[in-house]
């Protein structure tokens, strides 16, 4: 398990940190110290294997069934950046304690900085790659909060967001390149995919899969033209910077290169891409390097520069090129990590990092400047140090390419300029600011640093000078190991040296060296040059483009959602019309096998009675009243429909609600205006008659193929075991509350809550209720019509038998507590009408609420009653009992939870239209709206 | 006759769609209700159509499909309740803003505060 735990500790390191607030802050940096140099002694432990050429992996299986696992492995190109990314984070650690003033949080520094070491780990030592992905988004989001640390300055949350959405995009396009990756491939694992090069190259897909992933890598490692967001990441605090910028964020990008170099790397495309790329960054970035005054902003180009040589030695076609393309990462970010942190100093003890003011720094802290030029001059490739080994050999593998035919001879001319242009900007950062006169306007009186702050640059240069001199002994075994799972394999021969003889790349150093510091002596005219040129600036480029998108997006979304219901109404049934229509036209026919009925008179009369009842409805709509009446049409034809095709439990359950609801609508009526205003334009109304006669053209049809289709229903078991196994004949109550009665238990509940809602929503409305009808004439001062009192007095005992009859037989015959207790409702919704409510509530004290609880809570136990007879929820027991006088009964426990549904529809009709019904009794207002 | 009740099936969808097109409440719940009718024959028919089949044991000798039957009896009270939830959300809207229009618009055309809404 020792692979899992070198990202686990680093991330058990950063909640460590994040709980040092208390403590000084030499012990919060001890603390933060101890997980990642226990991970990177556990490293070091195991890369003797790695270096004997062994792949170690760990696997925990999470979702087998997608392939997806948590997997770990270490090879040497793994091995290589985790030595980079534990041994720098340790040092910057060290450094950011020093750098950071008192009043910026430690903790928090220290926690984003172990998070994002967790995240890098993560990437480099994945073996799946949807894994490998997360911990790339995880970069993502943990450099945002390292760039944004300083919060309070603008320019930092402007680059934090900079960053956030280059990267973050590149990350979604990765994303992509990875999700068909793995399509390819058939699996999402490492070692799958990178033994997969004849498969992944020979796809149709190989094209677009690569220029996803290398939009991914080109992102993160700011290759032009994606490279605007890093300059502007220098808002974040210069340890930041120098982790960030020299071994780990923008490094993540050529890691991602190197790992799939196996897999995707060798075809036209990849090194027509990658090195063109890497060639007009590595242009691009030394010229722009020379213009900048913030030293960190000479760094921060002299880093896309860099990275663009990286880049652009991965797309050259030879193998020795690969090889240096991974030693000049580990050089880069030996001395580019130095320089970061030599700047630190610089700004921390003069108090600005401007070239213009800084000069003559070598009197005031002599040391550090030795150091700042050595790492400098490793920048440079000056002989003697690492940046010299790996330019050589770069220079070398120009020559020997046929990338662009008979105009090859250009990369290398190209290459010697850029490293020109090296030359000349790192001898800009030693001679400006050690040197060339007095400092102008200094913030601060300069002095040295803290002791102890220069120790990580000093072993950094130790480390610059070393692998200069005998580069055999240091990086050999590291630069073969990762050298060999790049290449897949096959390591071709190779000697790092210092000296190789007089040959050619050794005189494009030469000339690289005397043109820069020529470029440099004659400065002037280059600046006066450049600030002929129009500038570009990028962050307002950016801003102004993510408002341009912003804008478009908001336009776009305001076209389609523009906060009109009827609209989005309309799309909805435009959708439907096209999603269900469109399967029809792929149907050969329409109609199925079965024997049609003939039609008879009945059936004729019933259809056009309730086709004239609908179309009057539509007809009439704006007279409110009159539509009513006739939908009550339709309702009650409903209801013969369903007497008709032998539904009788369905038609008395219509035929009630139909009573109900008409009288619910009347009462609405009563708040609401009595006619509908003539609104939509004839355009209008026939677009929507079309979409409705669409839509009622496919329904029919549907209709009408599902009903000519014979009929494979599962309903005989239903009426095989509703006798014997639910102790009813009427098969359909049975079903209701026997066989399916976890179903009716929820939609009582859904009663219940709907009752609920709507006393929820007429509490404390303040209503204004018409003193006349919209006419202006006022209501009948008899509200209450004698008549009906008398009679509907009467009727509540009968009807209240009636209901009674109709739910004890429910289970043998048409019935039920659905039915029984909407005829009690609507018996006693006569007493409302008759009466008035206020009549009621004098006689009959009753809550609804509870009522409607009462009956769930009935219906709940009955279920839960089986339980305590051992067996599964809602078991319905039955027995016949041989009573004296009555004859043989049935009791079941079904008849309890009927009962529980008898009780609830009771309750929540009665409160949907008794509170209804209360409103319209309170005082009346004067105002007729 | 299977073709006589898909028509008449359609129909009902139509001019219920139609009517939950308009803008104002009342005919919504209208074709709401109209709507729910249709959806209620619909599912109904999947148990196929058959005449004096009920479904109470020992009174014929087929019985017509009790499955739809029982999922549509529930249908209607549900259909019930959340048609009230709707007439009293459209009494509590027009309250609250002062006119039935499901945009809130007001009544008075000419008000220049009227938000005009693309349609």
């Amino acid at each position: 398990m020792t692979l899992l735990w070198i990202p686990l500790l680093s991330l058990l390191g950063s909640i460590i940190s994040s709980t040092t607030g208390k403590l000084t802050r030499n012990q919060s940096t001890g603390l933060t110290l101890l997980m990642p140099v226990i991970a990177l002694l556990m490293t070091i432990s195991l890369a003797p294997a790695v270096f004997s050429g062994e792949v170690i992996r760990e696997t925990i299986s999470w979702i087998p069934l997608l392939g997806i696992n948590i997997a770990f492995r270490l090879d040497g190109l793994a091995l290589l950046f985790v030595f980079m990314i534990l041994g720098i984070g340790i040092l910057v650690i060290f450094y950011a304690r020093y750098y950071l003033s008192s009043n910026d949080s430690m903790p928090k520094l220290y926690a984003y900085l172990m998070l994002f070491m967790t995240a890098m780990l993560g990437i480099v030592m994945s073996n799946n790659i949807i894994q490998l992905w997360f911990f790339w988004e995880l970069t993502s989001i943990s450099s945002f909060l390292l760039i944004s640390y300083w919060w309070h300055k603008p320019d930092a949350r402007k680059g934090a967001i900079m960053a956030l959405t280059v990267t973050g995009g590149g990350g979604l396009a990765l994303l992509a390149g990875l999700l068909l990756l793995g399509n390819i491939v058939g699996s999402y694992d490492l070692d799958v995919i990178l033994a997969s090069k004849e498969i992944i190259q020979g796809h149709a897909w190989y094209e677009i899969t690569l220029i996803l992933v290398l939009l991914g890598a080109f992102t993160k490692s700011a290759q032009f033209p994606f490279h605007f967001w890093l300059p502007h990441a220098m808002a974040a605090p210069t340890p930041v910077s120098a982790y960030l910028h020299s071994a780990t964020m923008v490094k993540a990008g050529i890691f991602l290169l190197a790992r799939f170099y196996p897999a995707l790397a060798g075809t036209d495309i990849w090194f027509i891409l990658v090195s063109l790329t890497g060639l007009s960054t590595l242009l691009f970035g030394a010229y722009v390097a020379l213009f900048k005054h913030d030293l960190k902003g000479l760094l921060a180009y002299s880093t896309i520069s860099h990275l663009g040589l990286i880049t652009l030695l991965f797309g050259l076609d030879t193998k020795l090129a690969a090889v240096a393309a991974i030693f000049h990462i580990i050089n880069h970010a030996i001395f580019k990590a130095s320089l970061f942190m030599a700047t630190g100093i610089i700004d921390h003890e003069t108090g600005t990092r401007d070239m213009r003011k800084l000069n003559g720094m070598w009197r005031f802290m002599p040391y550090t400047a030795t150091l700042a030029m050595v790492a400098a001059a490793a920048m440079a490739g000056v002989p003697l140090l690492n940046g010299f080994l790996s330019k050589e050999m770069f220079f070398a593998e120009t020559l020997h390419q046929q990338l662009l035919g008979s105009m090859s001879w250009l990369i290398p001319v190209l290459a010697t300029i850029a490293g020109a242009l090296a030359v000349a900007y790192s001898a800009r950062f030693i001679h400006d600011v050690f040197f060339n006169g007095d400092p102008i306007d200094l913030p601060k009186q300069p002095s040295e640093p803290p002791r102890y702050m220069r120790v990580p640059i000093e072993i950094l240069v130790a480390l610059c000078l070393v692998v200069g001199i005998f580069p055999n002994f240091i990086v050999d075994d590291v630069l073969k190991a990762a050298s060999f799972a790049v290449l897949g394999g096959y390591v071709p021969e190779f000697e790092v040296a210092l000296w190789h003889g007089f040959n050619l790349p050794l005189l494009m150093s030469a000339i690289a060296v005397i043109g820069g510091l020529l470029l440099y002596t004659q400065r002037r005219y280059l600046f006066q040059f450049q600030a002929s040129l129009p500038s570009l600036n990028a962050k307002k480029t950016f801003d102004e483009s993510i408002y341009r998108i912003t804008k478009w997006c908001q336009r776009k979304i305001s076209d389609s959602e523009n906060g009109s219901l009827q609209r989005y109404l309309m799309l909805m049934f435009v959708f439907v019309l096209l999603f269900a229509g469109w399967p029809l036209f792929e149907m050969n026919q329409l109609g199925g096998q079965k024997q049609l009925t003939p039609i008879d008179v009945h059936n004729a009369m019933g259809a056009a009675l309730l086709m004239v009842g609908t179309i009057s409805t539509v007809i009439w709509y704006r007279a409110r009243v009159v539509s009513l009446l006739m939908l009550s049409v339709v309702g009650l034809m409903v209801s013969v429909v369903f007497t008709r095709f032998s539904a009788p439990d369905l038609a008395l359950t219509q035929l009630t609600v139909e009573v109900v609801t008409i009288i619910l609508l009347m009462l609405a009526l009563f708040f609401l205006p009595q006619h509908s205003p003539k609104e939509s334009s004839s355009v209008r109304v026939v677009r929507d008659i079309a979409i409705s006669a669409g839509l009622g053209i496919v329904v029919a049809s549907i209709c009408y193929a599902l009903i000519t289709r014979p009929l494979e229903s599962i309903s005989a078991f239903f009426l095989a075991n509703a006798k014997t196994g639910g102790g009813g004949t009427n098969v359909v109550n049975v079903i209701l509350v026997d066989f399916r009665g976890f179903d009716t238990l929820g939609e009582i509940c859904v009663l219940g809550i709907a009752a609920l809602g709507i006393y929820k929503l007429l509490v404390n409305l303040p209503l204004v209720i018409p003193a006349s009808d919209s006419e202006g004439r006022p209501w009948a001062k008899e509200r209450y019509p004698i008549l009906l009192a008398s009679i509907s007095q009467s009727l509540l005992p009968l009807a209240l038998m009636v209901s009674f009859y109709i739910f004890l037989r429910g289970h043998n015959l048409p019935g039920g507590g659905f039915i029984a207790g909407l005829v009690t409702a609507v018996a006693f919704i006569l007493q409302y009408i008759a009466h008035g409510s206020s009549w009621i509530v004098a006689r009959l004290t009753i809550n609804y609420r509870k009522i409607i609880a009462s009956g769930i809570a009935i219906a709940l136990f009955t279920g839960v009653g089986s339980w305590f007879f051992g067996r599964p929820f809602m078991t319905t027991w039955f027995e016949y009992f041989d009573i004296p006088f009555i004859g043989e009964i049935e009791l079941a426990s079904a008849l309890v939870f009927d009962v529980g549904v008898y009780i609830t529809v009771v309750g929540a009709t009665l409160m949907i239209l008794a509170s209804l019904g209360q409103l319209a009794n309170e005082p009346k207002e004067e105002v007729n709206t | 006759m299977e073709l006589l009740y898909a028509s008449c099936v359609g129909l009902l969808v139509s001019c219920g769609v139609f009517l939950i097109l308009r803008s104002r409440t009342f005919p919504i719940v209208l074709g709401l209700t109209m709507f729910s009718y249709a959806v209620n024959l619909f599912l109904f028919s999947s148990g196929r159509l058959s005449i004096n089949n009920a479904a109470v044991l020992g009174y014929s000798t087929e019985y017509a499909d009790p499955l739809p039957q029982a999922l549509v009896l529930t249908a209607i009270v549900i259909g019930f309740a959340m048609t009230a939830f709707v007439v009293i959300l459209a009494i509590r809207g027009r309250t609250d803003l002062g006119t039935d229009h499901v945009d809130g618009q007001l009544a008075d055309k000419n008000s220049d505060n009227n938000k005009k809404v693309k349609v």
